[in-house]
């Protein structure tokens, strides 16, 4: 960086609000979607490894030793298969997601007390009535406190996609480094933190208004 | 599956081939150069999250602060926070330490304090009554408790450390992340894939280490409540 140059340069910020906007919008796309593939993969899973505990530990360590591949690799591994696409951003993230949702889940199931599940039964509600509209609902706190920091950490994540010429916002992270101009790379960080702590603090009003019962417990991790 | 296994067959002759494993640019170097950055700033993060962590834990002052920092440093993108540093500060290994650092911290930090303050107080309660110090009790009876989840945090840290310190390499910096950068940057895929798969087998390892670990040194009547994580 040249001497003297600001760490911001404000008039860039107000040239460019239109493309900003634009990759604001393909970031959270790219951060957000994954966290859906997820949770729609881990909500079944999860309700299986709660059923059948003997699968539980083999899943947790899948989705333990697929979070610990560093995102780069991951990327470059899928490259081969589906090209510099937003899909070879979203599968990875995808599978990150895993290794939070899926405990979310079963942990949010096993939260279930045994009265209530017993009365439930009792009632009449057959299994899969039970689990879909007694455990599930009781589940939620948990497991948004899951969604929760998947989202963060995926929409923190996608930057990194710019290597391979898919990151939202990762894009002026790059063009900052190759034009020595830091106020792109200022502006994207700041950015993708704004997106990720309104994404939480969205999360946690959707919580609210999903379980309006659990209103003064706070039972969120 | 033929394609999977041709992937498999390139990275096997990339890996296998004599001139990756010598010289400045060869597997053993960029390894060293990893491990380096990724140690050095595991171990300092280490200090701060651990002391800060027990300290908080402990005297149970300052909680909502380190919740709130630990939710925002989470946010932040650490790819952008590496090239950032670099641009400001220039090219050299001390501020990406501090990037690494910075991303480390808020695991072991968080998880050091919410294991401490997790300890069953009637537990504490009965280490004071039998005359332990404040010190005693932190370190004989809160460290072993919490080491579940201490160990969980310094895993989470030393695993995001690990694939950090690949993105390093993109602004200019050593590290196995250069096979993968170059190899992008030349349209070499077989470097990309043959570095990527390196920088598995390390990522691996680390989540090996850390499992071994926890066999190791926690109390054998803590592991069956310390089983998820």
């Amino acid at each position: 960086m040249s001497d003297g140059e600001p760490l911001v340069r404000w008039d860039w910020i107000g040239d460019h609000v239109g493309e900003l906007a634009h990759y604001t919008g393909v970031h959270l796309q790219l951060g957000l979607l994954p966290v859906l593939f997820g949770l729609i993969i881990s909500v079944p899973l999860g309700m299986l490894c709660h059923r059948w505990r003997w699968l539980y530990p083999p899943t947790l360590t899948v989705a333990n030793v697929l979070y610990s591949i560093p995102s780069l690799a991951l990327f470059m591994i899928f490259v081969r298969y589906t090209g510099l696409t937003e899909q070879t951003v979203m599968i990875p993230l995808t599978l990150y997601t895993l290794s939070v949702l899926v405990p979310n889940v079963v942990d949010g199931l096993a939260s279930v007390p045994e009265p209530v599940r017993q009365a439930a039964t009792a009632m009449g509600f057959t299994a899969v009535r039970r689990v879909v509209q007694v455990e599930l609902p009781i589940a939620v706190p948990v497991v948004v406190a899951g969604v929760r920091v998947a989202a963060v950490s995926s929409i923190s994540l996608v930057a990194v996609g710019q290597l391979i010429g898919q990151g939202g916002l990762g894009y002026y992270i790059t063009r900052g480094l190759q034009l020595d101009f830091p106020t792109p790379i200022v502006t994207a960080t700041v950015l993708i933190m704004l997106l990720a702590l309104v994404t939480d603090a969205v999360l946690v009003l959707a919580q609210r208004l999903l379980t309006p019962w659990a209103q003064d417990r706070g039972k969120t991790a | 599956m033929n394609d999977f296994l041709s992937q498999v067959r390139l990275v096997a002759d990339w890996l296998t081939s004599s001139q990756q494993w010598q010289g400045a640019e060869g597997i053993p170097q960029r390894l060293l150069e990893h491990l380096t950055y990724s140690g050095l700033s595991l171990l300092f993060a280490a200090l701060i999250g651990l002391s800060l962590g027990l300290l908080v834990g402990h005297t149970g002052r300052g909680a909502f602060a380190v919740a709130s920092v630990a939710n925002l440093a989470r946010s932040i993108p650490t790819f952008g926070l590496v090239v950032l540093v670099v641009t400001v500060v220039g090219l050299s290994t001390t501020p990406v330490l501090i990037a690494l650092i910075a991303l480390a911290v808020p695991p072991i930090l968080i998880n050091t304090f919410e294991g401490v303050r997790g300890v069953d107080p009637d537990a504490r309660d009965a280490a004071r009554g039998m005359g332990m110090t404040g010190w005693e009790v932190l370190l004989r009876v809160e460290v072993p408790m919490a080491l579940p989840l201490i160990l969980l945090g310094l895993r989470v840290a030393a695993i995001q450390v690990v694939a950090t310190a690949t993105v390093a390499a993109y602004p200019g910096l050593g590290g196995l992340g250069r096979f993968i950068v170059d190899g992008l940057a030349r349209n070499d895929y077989e470097l990309v894939i043959g570095g990527s798969a390196v920088v598995v087998v390390l990522a691996l390892v680390v989540q090996v280490v850390f499992t071994a670990l926890r066999r190791v040194i926690v109390s054998p009547g803590l592991r069956a409540s310390a089983a998820r994580s």
